[in-house]
């Protein structure tokens, strides 16, 4: 009997140990190039090796989940997974119910797109992804501001004309404008809004959120963030 | 998958075609499919069951049955679908782990509630956060499934409880004559009895809950309705096979989809009701009977 005790404790706390080694990492899938599932039905993308690369440096175990943008920080909270990794721009709003790790990517330029370049942005209808900095940038700026759930809807409505332009992260729109062959064009001045992008952690995770810091901090360092960067979003993309 | 695929840039035409149709995204698209007509399989008697004991509970004779029933019915019916799915789920995800907690981690101190975090120990998490992907995806068909069968099971319960009140009370007198208990008279004569009464009320939920499986995608299931829309968007060169917005011809073969289980489902549902039909005191049973003689 004391033996069978045993060796459940001993099970019991394997099993914990293994619990904490593993790491959930929570992304939308669905914004190229930071995040989107490739053809292979996988995460892919900037974020996904940024991801694993600070996994494999913190020694923990990761694993890849998808979940709607609009409910991205509520499953965050209610313990879904563990860290946002979704091209989440760090935002005093946010900060308010999550913690930010360091930017992983520098505060980028957001831009609009529209069907010709004299789109009309201060007063027409622009569409935003619901729940972005981008869109509380629309709602503030005297266009008529048009939600949709996934980026991908926020630029169809620019193609059937239901929104004069979109206004998104620029190196988000930047694939779709150069291969449109001249169906959308770039709109206006770019924007410079929030600090960067950064790990989204529960309050309580400091712990984490410190292990995944420091490999943030050291990518900075050797230059292989920079080299990652380079190698999705281009010579355009910013670099540290 | 095949080998031709190995470089999908430099192939176009039907070899295109076919890779692109066989990616590794098509595959989970189609099993999609699958998973969708699983959760229809278990769903429908797992709700007929729920409804079953609510209509139950709701005609029972002793008041706090009856008194379950009928809040059972009245609450689901009067709560929106897409509420029920987006608030029960989270609450009964939620209450599973938190008894879970109280079980395995009985000397953990911080409280699970932490302002809007929900925070149970890491060996109370359900599935454990080390276990492979599909269990969390069991997981949430699970709740799904679960979820699916309280709100039908509450109009199934008021379908099969307007049936068991439509089975003629001569019909019960006969059996209660014979010297049948109550509870044989149920059993033999008014269950027999009230399918065919059921029936058309339950053909209507069986159809509107073939049409409510998108949402399915609310509970985190990735449902047929999700792949039609990630694999139907612009994919930019950053993919393996780029193409415009394709989505319309996604959602064309979800219609077809849906259409072909609906008339399927139409067929299947007349020739039950004709073979509920046979014998019963109904002007429906009462016109094969003529038929026949």
């Amino acid at each position: 009997m004391k033996r069978l005790l045993l060796a459940t404790t001993l099970a019991l706390t394997a099993g914990a140990a293994m619990a904490q080694d593993t790491v959930r990492l929570g992304t939308e899938g669905a914004y190229p190039p930071f995040n989107f599932i490739n053809d292979a039905g996988e995460v892919a993308g900037f974020e996904r090796e940024v991801g694993d690369e600070l996994c494999k440096r913190a020694g923990l175990t990761c694993e890849w989940v998808t979940n709607e943008w609009d409910s991205i920080i509520p499953n965050l909270q209610s313990g879904n997974y563990d860290v946002i990794i979704a091209g989440m721009s760090i935002t005093d709003e946010r900060e308010e119910v999550i913690d930010f790790s360091q930017n992983y990517y520098p505060p980028a330029a957001s831009a609009y797109a529209g069907a010709s370049a004299d789109a009309d942005i201060k007063a027409g209808v622009v569409s935003a992804q619901v729940s972005t900095i981008q869109a509380a940038y629309v709602a503030e700026s005297g266009a008529t501001l048009l939600e949709f759930a996934t980026p991908e809807e926020t630029i169809a409505a620019v193609r059937n004309g239901e929104a004069v332009a979109v206004f998104a992260d620029k190196d988000y729109l930047r694939p779709f404008v150069d291969e449109s062959g001249g169906e959308l064009v770039f709109v206006g001045e770019d924007v410079s809004i929030g600090d960067g992008v950064g790990l989204g952690f529960r309050s309580s995770d400091t712990e984490l959120r410190a292990k995944f810091d420091e490999g943030i901090t050291a990518m900075k360092a050797d230059g292989s963030l920079n080299a990652l960067i380079e190698k999705y979003f281009g010579a355009e993309g910013l670099k540290f | 998958m095949f080998a031709t695929c190995a470089d999908p840039k430099a192939i176009e035409g039907l070899t295109w075609l076919s890779c692109y149709l066989t990616s590794g995204k098509h595959i989970d698209f189609y099993w999609s499919f699958v998973v969708v007509l699983i959760l229809l399989a278990v769903t429908a008697p797992v709700a007929l069951a729920f409804g079953f004991g609510g209509a139950t509970a709701a005609r029972s004779q002793f008041l706090p049955a009856r008194w379950f029933g009928k809040v059972y019915i009245a609450m689901v019916r009067g709560i929106p679908d897409i509420i029920f799915f987006l608030f029960f789920v989270i609450a009964l995800d939620q209450a599973i782990e938190w008894s879970k907690h109280q079980i395995v981690c009985p000397d953990w101190t911080e409280p699970v509630r932490q302002g809007l975090e929900f925070k149970v120990c890491p060996e109370a998490k359900v599935p454990s956060s080390s276990s492979a992907a599909i269990w969390h995806q069991a997981y949430g068909f699970f709740l799904a499934v679960v979820t699916f069968a309280i709100v039908f099971g509450a109009f199934v319960a008021n379908v099969l409880y307007g049936a068991m009140q439509a089975v003629p009370r001569a019909q019960l007198e006969t059996g209660e004559a014979y010297g049948m208990s109550h509870a044989q008279v149920f059993r033999r004569i008014l269950i027999p009895q009230m399918w065919v009464y059921a029936l058309p009320g339950l053909s209507n939920l069986w159809m509107i809950l073939i049409k409510a499986t998108p949402l399915l995608f609310l509970l985190g299931v990735k449902d047929i309705v999700y792949y039609a829309r990630e694999l139907g968007g612009t994919k930019t060169q950053a993919f393996e096979y780029p193409h415009g917005d394709w989505r319309l011809y996604y959602f064309l073969g979800l219609l077809v989809f849906y259409l072909v289980m609906t008339r399927l489902s139409e067929i299947v549902l007349n020739r039950l009701s004709a073979r509920l039909s046979q014998g019963q005191a109904t002007a429906a049973g009462e016109a094969m009977r003529r038929a026949g003689a």
